[in-house]
This record gives C-alpha cells, sequence and structure tokens, in this order.
C-alpha cells in the first residue's frame, strides 16, 4: 500500500526525483569501477606472470625488471651474458628457461627474440599454454609469429612482409630495412601482454643487429639475409635481456633466487613475479586509498543530495500529509512513506550505478588491452563490493530519517491547518 | 441511540501560546443529524475540528466519539478512530494529485480495515459514490488535478463518505464554489449522508446555507476563550 503510494509521489516528482538518482548513481558509478578497475587490473598483471616463477635479469630493482621484461614499461639498463643463460638451462631444478631478447619494435609494439621452446613451454594464468590462432612457429630464420592483438590491430595477415625498427619506440628512423620477416603464425588470444608483442628466433635477432654495435648501422658491416641464411646454425647473441624460469618443483624457487642472487661471475637479479607484484600493489596503494577516499566522498555528497531532495520537498508536500493524515493515515506511516521513497531512490541509484561502472568498463577494456596489454573482464561485482553497496543503502534509509521525523513532526503540529 | 459526539467543560490552548484558543462547555451531535457550525475565522474553528478528529487532545474536558472517551485515548487509538469513523472534507484541494479519481476515494479504506470491509469491493463502492456525486464515468481514471475545483470538492466528498463513517467532518468545503454549485453540492451531500447514516459537522461562515440544516450554532458565542487573531 506504502509502496504504490511512494511510486505514484515519485512518479508524480519524476524530473527532481529523476536528477537525485542519477547523482545517486554517478556516484556509485564512481565507486564501483574504481573497486572493479583495481581488482580487474590485478588479476590481469597476476594473470600475466601467472605460470613463471623466476625472472632473471641484470642487477637492477625487481621491481623494475618485472616491468620491462613482462609488461614492456621501461628498458632495460643491462643485459646477461649468453653463457649464463645456459648455465640457468642446465641448472637441475630448471624444467624450462625462455630467453628474451628485447630492443627492437615494430610500429610500436615489442618485438622480443627469443627460442622456438617459448610456443610450448610458456605459460599464463596458471597452467594454460599458447595455441596458434592461424599458422605455426617460426622456422625459417626471417620469419616472425605475431600476438593477436598486434595482428588485429594493425590488420596484418599471415604471410605479409614486415621491416622492424631499432629500438623500442613507436616511432623510429631507424629500420632493418634489409631484413624483411615473414608472418608465420598468429597466436591465439591470452589476454596478458603476449598479444602485443611479435616473437621472432633469437637467431634473427641476432643476425639482424650485426653491425649495429654502436646503436646504428655500421655501412659495410652489416649481414645480408642470404649471408646469414647461410650461417644460420653459427648465429646466437652474445647477451640476452632476461630470462624466463619454470622450475621442475616449486619448493626449489627460493634457493635457486638466492643462488642466481649471490651469483659471482655476473651480477644478477632473479624475482618471483607474483611477489614483486605485491611490491608494486603496495606503491600504487596510496593512489588507490586515495580514490577510494574521492569515491566514498562522491557517495557522501550523493546521500546528501537525497536528505537534501526530501527536506526541501517536505514543506511543498506539507498538504499531501494533510490530505493523508485527515484520510486516516498515521503519523508513523507517513514518516515510513518518506524512509521509503528515500530506500526506492537510493536502490535505483545503487542499480544504475552498478550499470554506469559495468559500461565503463566495457568502454575502458579495449584501452585497457591496447596499452597495457591487461586484459579487463566485464565481471559482475563481487559480493564484498555488494555488501559496500547494501550498507550504503542502508545509510540512505539512515540519513531519510532526518526527514521523516521532521515530517513526524510537522504532521502532528499541523493537525487540520492544511497550508497551501 | 447514544450521540455521536458528546463535548463537555472543554478547553484546549496551543502549546506556546498563554491562552486558551477554544473553551466549550456543551456539543452533541445526534445520529445522522446535520448539524450547521458558523464559524467565522478567528473563531477556533480549525482548532475544535481538530479536536473532533483526534488530531489533537484538549488539556481539560471531555470528548466522547461513539461512546469512546477520545480525550483519554492514546494519539494511536485517536488515529485508528478518525481512520473507521470520521470522513473528512476540506476547504479545498483535497486530493492527492498523482492519484486517479477512483484511488483518492478509496484512499481511506487503505488505511482503515473497518472502512474497506464495510465498502465490500472498494472500487464498486468508490464508482457508486462518484455516480451518486453526479461525476461521470469517463473522469474515474483521470488525475485528480485535472478535475474542474468543483469536481475536485465532490470527489471529497464521495472519499468522505467511503465506508459509511459515523461522522462527516466538513471545513467549509464550498466556500470554493460559486453559489449555484454550493446548492448543487450541499444537495449530493445530503444525499449521500444520508445513505450511509453519517451525521454531519458542517463548518461554515456563509449563513445562506445555514436553513437548509437540522441545526446550527454559532462557534463564536459558543466558544468562550476570547481569541485573538
Amino acid at each position: 500500500m506504502l509502496l504504490r503510494l511512494a511510486r505514484r509521489s515519485l512518479l508524480n516528482r519524476r524530473f527532481a526525483v529523476g536528477l537525485t538518482v542519477c547523482t545517486i548513481a554517478l556516484s556509485i558509478g564512481l565507486l564501483v569501477m574504481v573497486e572493479q578497475l583495481r581488482s580487474e587490473v590485478r588479476s590481469g598483471f597476476q594473470r600475466s606472470v601467472a605460470g613463471t616463477d623466476l625472472i632473471v635479469g641484470a642487477r637492477t630493482a625487481p621491481l623494475q625488471l618485472l616491468l620491462y621484461s613482462v609488461f614492456g614499461i621501461g628498458d632495460a639498463t643491462n643485459n646477461i651474458s649468453w653463457e649464463t643463460y645456459e648455465l640457468l638451462s642446465q641448472a637441475p631444478e630448471v624444467d624450462w628457461a625462455l630467453p628474451m631478447a628485447l630492443g627492437d619494435a615494430y610500429r610500436g609494439f615489442r618485438v622480443m627474440g627469443t627460442s622456438e621452446a617459448f610456443f610450448d613451454r610458456f605459460q599464463y594464468a596458471g597452467r594454460r599454454s599458447l595455441t596458434f590462432q592461424r599458422g605455426q612457429p617460426f622456422e625459417g630464420l626471417f620469419e616472425v609469429v605475431l600476438g593477436t592483438q598486434v595482428a588485429r590491430q594493425l590488420g596484418i595477415e599471415l604471410g605479409d612482409a614486415l621491416v622492424l625498427s631499432h629500438g623500442t619506440g613507436r616511432v623510429s628512423l631507424q629500420r632493418h630495412d634489409d631484413h624483411p620477416f615473414t608472418v608465420s603464425g598468429i597466436l591465439a588470444p591470452t589476454g596478458t601482454p603476449v598479444d602485443q608483442q611479435l616473437y621472432i628466433s633469437l637467431a634473427a635477432h641476432h643476425a639482424i643487429h650485426i653491425g649495429w654495435e654502436s646503436g646504428m648501422l655500421r655501412p659495410g658491416t652489416g649481414l645480408s639475409a642470404e649471408q646469414a641464411r647461410e650461417r644460420e646454425d653459427q648465429l646466437r647473441p652474445d647477451s640476452i635481456t632476461a630470462v624466463l624460469l619454470g622450475l621442475t618443483t616449486r619448493a626449489a624457487v627460493f634457493s635457486l633466487q638466492r643462488r642466481v642472487n649471490e651469483y659471482r661471475a655476473e651480477p644478477l637479479t632473479a624475482i618471483m613475479p607474483t611477489l614483486t607484484l605485491q611490491e608494486l600493489w603496495r606503491i600504487t596503494n596510496l593512489a588507490e586509498s586515495i580514490l577510494r577516499a574521492v569515491s566514498a566522498l562522491v557517495v557522501l555528497a550523493g546521500l546528501l543530495g537525497l536528505v537534501t531532495v526530501l527536506l526541501t520537498t517536505l514543506s511543498e508536500r506539507r498538504r499531501e500529509m494533510a490530505i493523508l493524515r485527515a484520510n486516516g493515515a498515521r503519523p508513523w506511516q507517513i514518516a515510513s512513506l518518506l524512509v521509503f521513497e528515500a530506500g526506492l531512490m537510493a536502490a535505483l541509484g545503487v542499480l544504475a550505478g552498478v550499470g554506469l561502472a559495468l559500461l565503463a568498463q566495457a568502454a575502458a577494456a579495449p584501452w585497457l588491452l591496447a596499452n597495457w596489454g591487461v586484459f579487463l573482464s566485464v565481471s559482475w561485482p563481487s559480493w564484498a563490493v555488494w555488501q559496500i553497496l547494501l550498507a550504503i543503502w542502508g545509510c540512505a534509509l539512515l540519513v531519510a530519517l532526518v526527514p521523516a521525523l521532521m515530517a513526524y513532526r510537522t504532521t502532528l503540529a499541523d493537525g487540520m491547518q492544511v497550508r497551501q | 441511540m447514544d450521540d455521536v459526539l458528546r463535548i463537555a467543560d472543554l478547553s484546549y490552548t496551543w502549546p506556546g501560546q498563554a491562552a486558551p484558543t477554544v473553551v466549550l462547555d456543551a456539543l452533541t451531535m445526534a445520529p445522522g443529524e446535520r448539524v450547521f457550525l458558523y464559524g467565522p475565522s478567528g473563531s477556533g474553528k480549525s482548532t475544535l475540528l481538530a479536536l473532533i478528529a483526534g488530531l489533537i487532545a484538549p488539556q481539560q474536558g471531555q470528548i466522547t466519539l461513539l461512546g469512546e472517551r477520545i480525550d483519554q485515548l492514546s494519539a494511536a487509538a485517536r488515529d485508528r478512530l478518525r481512520a473507521n469513523q470520521q470522513g473528512i472534507i476540506f476547504q479545498q484541494f483535497n486530493l492527492l494529485p498523482y492519484l486517479d479519481v477512483r484511488s483518492n476515494v478509496g484512499l481511506p479504506c487503505r488505511f482503515s480495515k473497518a472502512r474497506a470491509h464495510r465498502a465490500g469491493d472498494v472500487n464498486q463502492a468508490a464508482e457508486r459514490l462518484l455516480q451518486a456525486m453526479d461525476l461521470p464515468a469517463e473522469l474515474w481514471d483521470r488525475r485528480a488535478d485535472q478535475l474542474s475545483v468543483g469536481q475536485q470538492q465532490r470527489v471529497a466528498a464521495a472519499r468522505a463518505l467511503i465506508g459509511q463513517p459515523a461522522m462527516v467532518l466538513a471545513d467549509e468545503p464550498t466556500s470554493a464554489l460559486d453559489s449555484d454549485r454550493q446548492l448543487q453540492f450541499l444537495a449530493l451531500l445530503f444525499e449521500q449522508v444520508a445513505a450511509s447514516g453519517s451525521a454531519l459537522l458542517f463548518v461554515s461562515h456563509d449563513l445562506k446555507l445555514a436553513g437548509q440544516f437540522d441545526r446550527q450554532l454559532d462557534l463564536s458565542a459558543l466558544n468562550q476563550a476570547e481569541v485573538t487573531v
């Protein structure tokens, strides 16, 4: 009965009510979006490194190593020697060792020199392996495999010829013109930075850099494509950027990490990527807390807006209340009518806010994927988020008690005098 | 049969005021009686109506409504008695603008089970009363604020009568109508008050209507409070 009256009364004031619901929806949308992005970005980063036990690079800060090796953020300052790579791959507790040689790009996407084992052994999101959407791993020297996003965004097909650029910038004037690559395969989507990279063999990586030791090609020192093909078996780089390791048993990870970090022949850093990610989250925690505080304040503003609307309409609605009272409504019924309306508006606002947040996520997902290689799934908010929303709804009911009590008192004091 | 309303030695002072607004020795109404209460502005009529409706309780004296001493009842019990036994018509703006006409008439039945029970099928009872009050069926589904003032007052009368309350309180219900409409309204109201057996307390400062009633009272003479408004 009250529900029907509340609904009709709200519809009668649909403009003011609509604006209030919008205010609440926007504030809830912001809150939910911050929470969702936070957890989704975290799980997105997590799934990118979840299959790798250790990452080894030159001596550097752990976070820096993680960011440049896996996520393509920043550049390596130093390389590790080929001998160290071989030593690592032969260590008894190492199941697989995947070399990464970085430094080239193709139209803004990173090119990674690696071994063919990368396509068999690399794991992400727990224990998932890479699969090919089309084509196959590189076989010939100047063949390249594309991550799915590279192929999709640049519209590249199997068999296309690509000329790589030297350096990792988006625009580069130095190009490896003499060594065009042919696309041999395109990987299936993974939702990790794997999708944003191109893959060539270490031999090819080495071949296109002969004569580039000074940072650009010295005339007359380069290797022609024919020469390179003849010498393919002997081509291997002197150093690589980093190594991804998978161990036979997880238990060995700490001892191997320590051994690598204490290795005397070369200054090295070994990190457990999942732990290092925690370090990243500790850094971003402050920003997240600020975002959370801001969104909490915005929600508070939304609730205050709700009370304001209820309070300002209270005097206009004195007649409505006197009519209800004269027709037998008790003061508590009139008070609960107001609480009811607030609850209805807040519920609508919360639901609309969640809808907004999901829309915003859907809109942000392609951007995050393109720029960060982080896959954002548009997921239903977690139970924890719903608990927060429920608490906010409870707060709306609580603050609505203020106008409700005022209405209770005025209906008692007004008596039969109906004011206009 | 017992009186519908009996008032004795009544005195009421609004909170924060020094002097009483209403001081009344005696006022009674028999069942089905139609009483004209002449109440010019400042005579304390709004206060008296609020007392009779049980919206406020007197500091002194007795008000007996259908054998119940409402001056001794709790606010909640007075609310219940009003919802069950009184129909109220204001001067103007009686209706909830956002409800349709039929729902407005049925409103008291939503707050009182007793009246809903007496009305039987609430929609049918509402339609019967609307018809009796000369409101054509095509208006019944309209929003209340789309009706003319005269039509709205007749809807308010229908609402006051639904579920046969023992008493109808009318606070200058005709003052917003022109004189032809006033007589027409009064005739329809009398008919339906008689049909439902309700007593009618009709407050007005317009003496030309007074002759139509069973009894006429002058509140400015009855009320011994020195009202200064």
